[in-house]
């Protein structure tokens, strides 16, 4: 058997292919095996994608290895470490991204941490209260990527592709809006503040507020914004007011906007610029146009005027004050108080069409305007608009009588004469009748007076020890007197009893005097027959009666009776 | 070695499959036996022309398991390439209460034994590291020790490779460890545990160092003895 086997090497040759075939059958199984690992490794190469780090004010809630990075709630990436920065202020969290999720790295992609939040707007972030925090990724715009972003503290309340549009809104101040604050069109909740920063100059806040779709259309050229925050308590003439949005508003302050009726406007196109007036009766005032600086210099203490005072002419509300300044004027050595004042000559409505046209720019007009109505007396005073409170305005009128005041057409800012307030007069009129008060003899008179006093106090005294014993005495007497006068009036009264007792018709006293009457009468009779026959007769005295009596002294007796009675 | 006389110096050939010991009609070849096995593992194909049946069961005859050693090496290769995504790529995935995280071996090694739970991360260790990690070691070295006809150590490799086939059975541990607890935790929301891609390559590595130490033919360990 040895022997053959070095006799046949010749048909082993074309074995050695089939050798070659069932090595490379046998063999598959690991190149399969390495295919698939190198498939894989090129696939876990090729799904690596770029590495970020974002910073982070604090790592809660963040783990290595674990927190995922999301976006529209897909995990697009998983935080690899956490390390702080080399101050320390940050913490650096270094987040491997997919592939697919490389256009997450542009340059003005928000990374924030979600994690549940309760705020004045509403709770976020439940979903994370079981699975633990991830990073939330808001795609940006840019071109251009970067590998280091900062992270947002708050999750932005915009994200990228939400239908809607964005507007800019300049604000004094910020109030009580915050990122997340509603925006109310119609107290529908439309849109929210998207983010607030202070504009270049320090002046005034540039909010961010992003209406939803299909709300913005609402939002027109001439649409106002108005602050909605709160409430609005005003106590007018039709009594007390209280306005409020939603009670969310309330606490979270909001933005409002409408567009003024009867006026059609096109949409605003994307960050358009408005203003965001204090209230919707700014915001939906007319216009005022353009703002005319004037300065006022009053020689009199302001106490009671604030900035923001309205300025009013003939009772039309023109504007408002913007400053208030002391001056120094040395030739006179006092102190006047500078007011600039912002008038608005649109807010005059229709009378502006009547008034005559003049030269020259805004500022060459108004001055030249105001010069002629300075000569018809347009004078500015401080007035009290509050009695109360004691808040000064500022009038602009025309005052009859003023004293004459020059103004100087050239100077800018336009310089208007004023007038002291009507109020400082009467201030004056009562300085004077103090001053005078002031000059009367108070003390000698007060020292006269007391002396006067002294006197009537002396006097009266006298008065108390002498006069009263003695009128004591006397009432004594008069008592006395008046006892006896009144016994003698019972006196008096019985006395009258007994006359008339007497005078009674029965009483023997009228029956005597009737008949000592009758007795008169008849004694008279005769007297009087006596008597006539003695006229008659007079000789009978002496001679004693004639003869013939009867009849003679019947028939004359008649006329001569007659005659008495006539007399 | 042994005082025994081999087969093949009967001439005469056992049947893997039933058993029967006939004569041996294989080609001249593989009459060389030590030598040509040793050589490479081409007599087998080359008999492959000249097939000789089993007179009993009709299961091809041979000498020894054709092409065995190359075949044991190819599927130890593939078992040892399949190891590595079986480690880098997470086996698991396990969320409780939302928070869920891809696992791999190694990760949920080191984590047991941080938690202090030393015998499980021990069990696991030993299951998914250690026993794989010393089959291909101890398969390797039978490998080439037997390709080479080397007269070393021979009854420690024979008792070696019993035991390679032995722990063959619980290599699974793992594999069967994750079905399991993917199948029974499914708490929608509360707790949830998923394979991952990895297991799978595990099970790959697993099938591959058992089918690789399956194709090996222990007698030819004992193949540098005879001459």
């Amino acid at each position: 058997m040895n022997d053959t086997t070095e006799a046949r090497p010749q048909p082993g040759k074309p074995a050695i292919i089939r050798r070659r075939w069932g090595i490379s059958l046998i063999w598959t199984v690991p190149i399969v095996a390495a295919a698939i690992g190198i498939s894989m490794l090129v696939h876990a190469w090729l799904s690596e994608g770029p590495e970020i780090t974002i910073l982070f004010h604090t790592a809660t809630g963040l783990e290595a290895g674990k927190t995922p990075v999301k976006y529209k709630d897909v995990t697009v990436g998983a935080v690899t470490a956490i390390t702080l920065s080399k101050d320390g202020s940050h913490v650096k969290v270094k987040v491997a991204l997919m592939q697919s999720a490389k256009s997450l790295t542009s340059k003005d992609s928000r990374f924030w941490v979600v994690r549940p939040r309760i705020g004045a707007s509403g709770i976020s972030g439940v979903d994370t209260l079981f699975s633990g925090a991830y990073i939330g990724v808001d795609k940006g715009q840019s071109e251009d990527t970067a590998s280091e972003f900062t992270g947002l503290e708050m999750p932005p309340p915009v994200v990228g592709d939400m239908p809607g549009k964005s507007f800019i809104l300049k604000s004094e101040d910020l109030g009580s809006l915050d990122i997340g604050s509603p925006v109310y069109y119609r107290r529908i909740q439309v849109g929210r503040v998207a983010s607030y920063q202070l504009g270049e100059s320090g002046q005034d806040i540039k909010l961010q507020i992003f209406i939803d779709a299909p709300y913005d259309r609402y939002v027109t050229t001439n649409t106002r914004f108005w602050n909605a925050s709160g409430v609005d308590v005003s106590l007018g003439a039709d009594g007390l007011k209280l306005k409020t949005q939603s009670v969310s508003t309330i606490v979270a302050g909001g933005v409002a906007f409408a567009s003024p009726m009867g006026r059609q406007a096109s949409p605003a196109p994307k960050d358009t610029e408005f203003t965001l007036n204090a209230d919707q009766g700014a915001a939906m005032a007319p216009p005022d146009g353009e703002a005319q600086y004037i300065q006022l210099k009053f020689e009199q203490s302001l106490r009671g005027l604030s900035v923001g005072a309205p300025v009013q002419f003939s009772g039309v509300d023109l504007g408002h004050v913007v400053s208030i300044n002391l001056d120094y004027d040395p030739v006179k050595h006092r102190f006047p108080t500078v007011v600039g004042v912002l008038v608005y000559p649109e807010r005059m409505g229709r009378v502006l069409d009547k008034l005559p046209k003049l030269e020259g720019d805004n500022d060459k007009q108004a001055a030249v305007f105001m010069h002629a109505m300075v000569k018809q007396g347009l004078r500015a005073q401080a007035r009290l608009g509050n009695i109360l409170t004691g808040q000064l305005y500022i009038a602009m009128d025309f005052i009859p009588n003023a004293p004459k005041a020059e103004m100087d057409v050239n100077a800018r800012p336009i310089n208007l004469p004023t007038i002291n307030g009507s109020f400082d007069r009467m201030q004056e009129q009562i300085a004077n009748i103090v001053a005078k008060i002031e000059k009367m003899p108070l003390d000698s008179i007060a020292r006269n007076l007391d002396a006067t006093l002294v006197n009537l106090d002396n006097t009266l005294t006298q008065v108390n020890r002498q006069v009263l014993p003695q009128t004591a005495q006397t009432l004594q007497q008069t008592q006395r007197t008046m006892q006896e006068a009144d016994e003698t009036m019972q006196q008096a009264r019985q006395t009258f009893g007994n006359v008339d007792s007497l005078l009674a018709e029965d009483a023997p006293l009228q029956q005597n005097l009737g008949q000592t009457l009758q007795e008169v009468q008849r004694t008279s009779r005769s007297l009087r027959v006596l008597t006539d026959l003695l006229g008659r007769h007079p000789e009978s005295l002496l001679l004693g009666r004639p003869q013939e009596p009867s009849a003679v002294t019947t028939k004359p007796p008649a006329p001569t009776t007659k005659e008495e009675s006539t007399k | 070695m042994t005082g025994a006389v081999s087969a093949g110096r009967l001439g005469v050939v056992s049947c893997h499959a039933c058993g029967l010991v006939c004569q041996d009609t294989l080609p001249q070849a593989s009459h060389h036996r030590p030598v040509a096995e040793s050589e490479a593992c081409g007599n087998g194909a080359r008999g492959r022309s000249h097939q000789v049946i089993c007179p009993r069961c009709g299961a091809p005859l041979h000498r020894r398991r054709p092409n065995s050693i190359a075949r044991a090496w190819a599927l130890l290769l593939a078992g040892l390439i399949f190891y590595i995504p079986a480690n880098v790529l997470p086996v698991m995935y396990t969320s409780l209460l939302g928070s869920g995280s891809d696992n791999t071996i190694m990760q949920g090694v080191i984590e047991f034994w941080k938690s202090g739970s030393y015998g499980i991360a021990l069990v696991i260790f030993i299951a998914s590291v250690l026993v794989p990690c010393t089959k291909f070691v101890v398969l390797g070295v039978l490998f080439a020790t037997s390709q080479r006809g080397s007269r070393w150590a021979m009854k420690e490799r024979a008792k070696l490779y019993r035991m390679v086939e032995l722990v063959g059975y619980w290599s699974m541990l793992d594999v069967l460890v994750v079905a399991v607890v993917a199948a029974l935790v499914k708490f929608q929301g509360l707790s949830d545990i998923e394979p991952r891609i990895g297991i799978l390559f595990f099970g790959m590595v697993v099938i591959m160092t058992m089918l690789s130490a399956m194709s090996f033919d222990p007698r030819l360990i004992w193949d540098g003895d005879t001459e």
